[in-house]
């Protein structure tokens, strides 16, 4: 039995290895355009104005209520189809990226990301005390500044937890960048399954890696999670580990 | 268009058992997830350890992987099972469907057992304690005080788990059973048409997130309706 992981892990490392790059690679490039995107998003959708928020509304609402793969293959055989038939696009510069399932998978992924972070957003920003707001606009702050120094310091502190579940899932998401032929880590491990028959031994090493990945982020976040709450901490009685989050 | 090339039973087909996989799958999830949260909560620590580690492995393991896995998996291990208990060589195929329903049971019943766990421990230990002062037994405390309650502190929990479940179950087209994403697929590919059928499958799929919104809605209404609200 062990014999048949040893076979597969020095056999197939470089597989693994990259299908691991590129999972990282994905998480990291959809997690930091998709926080960005769902920023105005969610701004837009607490606004009162209903023309306002009535996209961002509809937006985030398709985007969550449908499965991910779904809006996968959408992009990828759906749209890629449209682009395909335009006439002489097949040679134009741009096809070499236009037919790359990586680009369809990257917009798939940033999309989806940003609609959920929009929505943990607007929890976020709606649950501002009503108190710092007024205190806010007493001193004269533009809705910018309120923004800036306000509101977002304090949405960041509340949604923080929220937040790095949806990378995780995020994380979780990019495996089905394997159903469009890409060779991330559910990818390779497919591929070593397909060439070796040796289910078990491929799929439980990629999910390993998958824990790994998880459990690393976790405990980051954590760490990160006592940042944002340092203000917080100065009336609890302080013991050893908070002093040293403190001073570190 | 409406009738999607001739195809348009065939995608009604596909939605058919889409709502079979989610309505198979949630009896097992509310199940494991009880189960799995009672092992959270035991006052035995080998059950909380196996509990806690059970979420902990699914929580970091994309669900098309644990589909993946017990799907091919699945049938060589009970395939050999078989072998040792006939002692003689025989072939199984376990159907695609059911494979699927174990991995999202598996998967979403990690999920449940936190939402259970969570609503366990908001029911107050003075209803506990009053029960065990009644002369009720375990048995009675989680069937007249507990189970009620609980019903009512885990719907917003469980709301968000059918949705995730309801769009899981497009995952399980990778092996091949034929829900809405499997059958759009087909479509897309013989009627070289993919925008519009998978188009016409999102949309199918968020008519179901949707009415499964609004039940859990009325249901949490239901449940709430003899609550003082705040």
């Amino acid at each position: 039995m062990f014999e048949d992981f040893i076979y597969v892990l020095g056999k197939y490392d470089t597989w693994l290895w990259r299908g691991f790059l590129l999972t990282i690679e994905l998480l990291v490039i959809s997690v930091t355009l998709g926080t960005l995107l769902a920023i105005p998003l969610a701004v837009a959708r607490v606004s009162k104005k209903v023309w306002i928020q009535a996209l961002p509304f509809a937006f985030i609402y398709v985007f969550r209520g449908t499965p991910l793969i779904g809006q996968l293959f959408m992009m990828y055989y759906g749209v890629g189809q449209l682009i395909a038939n335009i006439d002489g696009i097949q040679d134009h510069w741009t096809w070499t990226y236009l037919r790359d399932p990586y680009w369809y998978c990257l917009l798939t992924f940033v999309l989806n990301t940003a609609a959920y972070v929009a929505e943990i957003m607007r929890g976020g920003i709606q649950n501002v005390p009503n108190g710092e707001l007024e205190a806010a606009r007493a001193c004269g702050m533009s809705p910018w500044i309120t923004y800036r120094r306000i509101i977002f310091p304090r949405m960041w502190q509340m949604i923080w937890p929220a937040y790095t579940n949806d990378v995780i899932f995020t994380l979780k998401a990019t495996s089905l960048a394997s159903t469009v032929t890409m060779m991330e880590l559910t990818g390779a491990a497919r591929k070593i399954v397909a060439r070796t028959a040796l289910p078990y031994e491929a799929f439980i090493s990629a999910g390993v890696i998958y824990l790994i990945i998880v459990y690393s982020l976790t405990f980051g976040f954590k760490g990160i999670e006592r940042y944002l709450r340092r203000s917080e901490q100065r009336n609890e009685p302080k013991t050893g580990r908070a002093k040293a989050a403190t001073s570190a | 268009m409406l009738d999607l090339y001739g195809r348009g039973w065939q995608m009604l087909e596909g939605g058919l058992v889409t709502v079979q996989l989610c309505l198979t799958v949630l009896p097992f999830m509310i199940v494991i997830g009880l189960l799995g949260a009672s092992a959270k909560l035991s006052r035995y620590r080998t059950l909380r350890v196996i509990g806690e580690s059970y979420t902990v492995l699914i929580r970091g393991i994309p669900e098309l992987l644990v589909i993946l896995l017990i799907y091919f998996g699945g049938t060589i291990a009970v395939q050999s099972l078989a072998e040792a208990i006939s002692g003689e060589e025989t072939r199984v195929d376990i159907p695609a469907f059911w494979s699927g329903v174990a991995a999202l049971a598996l998967v979403q019943g990690a999920f449940a057992s936190e939402v259970f766990r969570a609503a366990m421990q908001s029911i107050p230990i003075g209803q506990i304690e009053a029960a065990t002062a009644c002369g009720m037994t375990p048995m009675q405390i989680f069937m007249r005080i507990k189970l009620p309650q609980l019903w009512r502190f885990a719907l917003p929990g469980l709301n968000n788990l059918f949705q995730v479940l309801i769009k899981d179950t497009a995952l399980i087209s990778v092996v091949g059973v034929e829900e809405i994403m499997r059958k759009a697929a087909i479509g897309a590919g013989t009627e070289k048409a993919p925008f519009t059928f998978y188009l016409v499958a999102m949309l199918m799929f968020l008519s179901f997130t949707t009415v499964s919104l609004l039940v859990f809605n009325y249901l949490e209404k239901r449940a709430a309706r003899g609550v003082a609200r705040a």
